[in-house]
C-alpha cells in the first residue's frame, strides 16, 4: 500500500507522517513535493502538518494552489484516502475538499500539548479500529485550529455523522475547558460526504509508538491499512 | 492596457468571533480608552493589475478575492480602484 506524503515549503511533519507509515506493516510512503503534478500509483495522500508557505495570507492558503494539490483533488474525488493533519486539515479546507476554516485559536495563544478525543463515529476508513466513544490521548500544536462553519454545514456534519473527533476530558466529557481552541461543536476532525477525506488539528502520526508517549494514534492507521486491504475488522484488537 | 493600482480590504465577517480584534480591544481598554466597544482586524493588500479599463480592473481583483485573497467561509471582501498608474 503506497502512501503519498505531501512535502510543501515549510512543512515541518512530513517526516513524523513518513514514519509513522514506515512502522506499520504494509505501508509504503513516499514523498511528493508541491510541485509534482501528479501522485503516481498510490493508494492513500498524508498531507502533512506544518507551516506551508510560511502562513501567508492564510494558513493553506497558498499551499492549495500549488500543482500538487490538482492531483490530491483528483484523487479525492475518485475516492482515494485523504488524510490531512493540521496545517494538512487547512489546507483541506482551504482547497474547498472540506467544508469550513480553521480560525485563530480562541486565546490567542499556540497550543503544544497533548489533548483527549472522543472517538465520536467508526463508519470511516479513519476510525474503524476504534470504538465508539473510545478516548484517546494525541498532542496538537497549533494556532490556527478554531473550526468554523455555517450553521448549515455544521448541522450537516452533525446529522451525517461526519466529525469523527471532538476534544474532551480524559473521561471522554465535552467542556469548554477541554476544548483547546474554541471549536464550534468540540470538533477536532471532520470527514468529507464521501468519508474519505479526513482533516483534524491534533496529531495521530506523533502518538504511535511507547517512546512518544502514546500509541493512541495508532488505530488510525490501522483502520487505514484495513480500509486499504479490504480486511474484514472482525475481531480485530487495538495495540 | 493601463496598470490599475487596486486596494483589497478583507475583513472577518459580521457576527464571527475575531480573537485578534477581542484582544486589541481589551488593550486599547487597558490603556484607558473607554467605551471602546468593538474592534475588527482586517488586512489591505495593495495589487497593481493591468487590465483594459477600471471596470476590468475592478473585476479581476473581485475574482482574485473570490479565488485567494478572501476565504469566503471567513471574511468580506472590498476591491476599489484608487488609481491608474501609467500606459502599461
Amino acid at each position: 500500500m503506497r502512501v503519498a506524503v505531501i512535502t510543501f515549503p515549510g512543512s515541518n511533519c512530513d517526516y513524523d507522517g513518513y514514519q509513522a507509515f514506515k512502522l506499520l506493516e504494509g505501508f509504503e510512503p513516499e514523498f511528493r513535493w508541491h510541485r509534482d503534478r501528479t501522485l503516481g500509483s498510490v493508494d492513500a495522500v498524508f498531507l502533512p502538518g506544518g507551516f506551508s508557505y510560511g502562513d501567508y495570507l492564510r494558513p493553506g492558503a497558498i499551499a492549495h494552489l500549488s500543482p500538487v494539490m490538482e492531483a490530491v483533488k483528483a484523487f479525492a474525488s475518485g475516492g482515494g484516502p485523504v488524510l490531512g493533519v493540521c496545517n494538512g486539515f487547512q489546507v483541506l479546507c482551504e482547497s474547498g475538499l472540506l467544508p469550513g476554516a480553521l480560525l485563530r485559536n480562541e486565546t490567542l495563544r499556540f497550543r503544544s500539548h497533548d489533548v483527549h478525543l472522543r472517538v465520536e463515529t467508526t463508519r470511516s476508513p479513519f476510525t474503524s479500529a476504534y470504538a465508539r466513544n473510545q478516548v484517546l490521548r494525541i498532542p496538537i500544536a497549533h494556532g490556527d485550529g478554531n473550526y468554523t462553519a455555517s450553521p448549515e454545514e455544521l448541522a450537516e456534519l452533525e446529522g451525517d455523522d461526519r466529525i469523527p473527533f471532538r476534544y474532551c476530558t480524559s473521561d471522554g466529557q465535552l467542556s469548554p475547558e477541554a476544548n483547546p481552541n474554541g471549536s464550534a461543536h468540540h470538533i477536532a476532525g471532520i470527514l468529507n460526504a464521501h468519508r474519505n477525506v479526513l482533516g483534524m488539528m491534533p496529531h495521530p502520526e506523533r502518538a504511535v509508538e511507547d517512546v512518544l508517549g502514546s500509541t493512541d494514534g495508532l488505530g488510525l492507521f490501522e483502520s487505514l491499512r484495513a480500509h486499504l486491504s479490504g480486511a474484514s475488522l472482525a475481531g480485530a484488537s487495538i495495540s | 492596457m493601463k496598470r490599475y493600482h487596486l486596494e483589497v480590504h478583507v475583513k472577518p465577517r459580521p457576527g464571527l468571533l475575531d480573537p485578534q480584534g477581542k484582544a486589541v480591544a481589551h488593550a486599547l481598554t487597558d490603556l484607558g480608552y473607554a467605551g471602546v466597544a468593538d474592534v475588527r482586524v482586517g488586512k489591505i493588500l495593495e495589487v497593481d493589475v493591468e487590465a483594459s479599463s477600471e471596470a476590468d480592473a475592478q473585476a479581476r481583483g473581485e475574482e482574485m478575492c473570490r479565488k485567494l485573497l478572501a476565504n469566503p467561509v471567513t471574511e468580506d471582501f472590498r476591491v476599489t480602484v484608487v488609481g491608474v498608474l501609467e500606459e502599461a
